[in-house]
């Protein structure tokens, strides 16, 4: 049996008195895709954030390919490198410009010459649909057009997983398709990804799984048709029809 | 008038002797500072810890106070001359720093003081750059000296400068303060010898000791103030 690349066991996180991951076990096999879904203040960017320790834990362990999350130092910057983070917001570096948000942390952190860089930031802004946008700001951009630079930025560090919170909650409906293809053609690629979003269309035909949260419990998982379909728990069914009704 | 016209010699000097010390201080306290604030936003607790007292200590002391600590307390702590600003190169372009060990105690002191002041400056700054920058910048396995020079300190930067250039210039101000402890050669020392010494009235002399101050002052007020417009026009 092949070994899983992230794995969560008994993991319990608490903002102050606020209990916020329950307990939570997980495992992500290499190259899959796993959806996250829930609602607001469930816990799943908490979860996310946890994986490649934005945020600490208060018990439990995260395995990631073989090894335990490094507390500090060195090693956890080694392992941030190696997971991709995308964020809702984007959070591209505003005062460089697109080449160099994607650029910085290949010269930065592996050391590699600009021109080996910059080539490949090329290419993925190229994979992306932007490469005629590489030496603008990012604030030149349209929401779609940052986050896919955001994700040519982790995609620079060629990461061995892919972390998405709610990638297309901020933009504009009409860019929501742009963003997801390019997600849709990482996960196709291989790619082993924890997608947490509210796009059923995405869940269903890019997700191996969908895990379902609530209240920082991991309530139900199961593969996209099935859960969608025949959502076992009372909360899932409740969160569904809230969320399908419009 | 012409008493200003007659001792023009020793008022340039003497704002000579101020723009020396002033510039030696600036350079130290915004180097010095730029490491306090370092410290305070560092994800290491002692130093957070180091950073926060120094701030505490050196922000609220009355500055007379830490010139008479520097002059009398550092050299039973073993600086006995401070002598290691006597500093081969520079102290040919700033006599100072090799004849006058008063003017070095002032240096410290003022450094000591103003850098205070210059962290919480760009403390501020760094603290105006969203979270989400640094955020990125360690998810992609930048170390924390890599995520504060590459990313937040070029963003905080804008934010801090205005308010940097005003503690630069209430460091001008309180430059005086060296000058009326004996440091030779600065303004406030040359106007103070002028009136105390020479029996000059007191009103002439003030008076251009005061325009020496502000020929340091106002210009840095205005460009600080071309600074901020550009940087209006830009954010809008
Ligand atoms: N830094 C923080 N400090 C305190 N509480 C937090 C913090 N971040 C998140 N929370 C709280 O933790 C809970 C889970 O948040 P989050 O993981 O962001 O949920 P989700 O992404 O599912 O909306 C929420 O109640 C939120 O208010
Ligand atoms: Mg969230």
């Amino acid at each position: 049996m092949p070994e899983p690349l992230i794995e969560l066991n008994a993991v319990n996180k608490w903002f102050g008195s606020l209990h916020v991951l329950r307990d939570v076990n997980l495992t992500v096999d290499r190259g899959e895709v796993v959806v996250v879904i829930g609602p607001s203040g469930s816990g799943k960017s908490t979860l996310c954030r946890a994986i490649n320790r934005l945020e600490t834990i208060n018990s439990g362990t995260i395995i990631f390919d073989g090894k335990p999350l490094p507390e500090e130092g060195k090693q956890l910057a080694r392992l941030r490198s190696e997971v991709g983070m995308v964020f809702q917001s984007f959070n591209l570096f505003s005062h460089l410009t697109i080449l160099e948000n994607v650029t910085l942390g290949p010269i930065k952190v592996r050391r590699e010459s600009k021109a080996v860089a910059k080539e490949r930031a090329m290419k993925l802004l190229d994979r992306v649909g932007i490469g005629n946008q590489a030496d603008k700001h990012p604030g030149q951009l349209s929401g779609g057009q940052q986050q896919r630079a955001a994700i040519a930025r982790a995609l620079a560090m060629q990461p061995k997983a892919m972390l998405f919170d709610e990638p297309t909650s901020a933009l504009d409906p009409e860019m929501v398709g742009e963003v997801l293809d390019v997600m849709t053609s990482l996960a196709v690629e291989g790619m082993t990804m924890i997608v947490v979003t509210h796009e059923m269309g995405f869940a269903r035909h890019a997700a191996k799984r969908v895990v379902f949260m609530a209240d920082g419990e991991l309530v139900e998982q199961a593969p996209p048709a099935e859960f969608f379909d025949n959502p076992r728990s009372e909360r899932a069914r409740d969160f569904l029809s809230k969320v399908l009704q419009h | 008038m012409s008493i200003l016209i007659d001792n023009f010699d020793l008022f340039a000097n003497g704002l000579l002797g101020t723009i020396r010390l002033c510039l030696l201080a600036a350079v130290g306290s915004l180097l010095l500072g730029g490491l306090i604030a370092a410290f305070r936003v560092s994800p290491l607790p002692p130093l957070r810890a180091l950073g926060t007292g120094y701030v505490t200590v050196f922000r609220n002391m009355p500055l007379t106070v830490v010139m008479f600590l520097s002059a009398f307390g550092l050299p039973p702590l073993g600086v006995n001359e401070a002598s290691f600003l006597n500093v081969p190169g520079l102290n040919f372009l700033i006599p100072q720093l090799g004849n006058n060990a008063f003017f070095r105690f002032a240096l410290i002191a003022i450094v000591l003081y103003t850098s205070a002041f210059v962290c919480e400056a760009l403390r501020a700054g760094i603290n105006a750059v969203p979270t989400g920058q640094a955020e990125a910048a360690r998810s992609l396995g930048l170390t924390f000296t890599q995520n504060l020079r590459n990313v937040v300190l070029p963003q905080a930067w804008k934010f801090a400068v205005v308010p940097i250039g005003s503690v630069i210039i209430a460091m001008i101000k309180n430059s005086a303060i060296a000058g009326s402890f004996g440091v030779a050669g600065d303004l406030m020392y040359t106007s103070d010898v002028l009136v105390s010494q020479e029996g000059l009235p007191l009103l002439p002399v003030f008076l251009g000791l005061s325009g020496g101050y502000l020929l340091l002052t106002i210009p840095l007020g205005l460009f600080l103030d071309a600074v901020e417009r550009r940087r209006a026009a830009t954010i809008r």
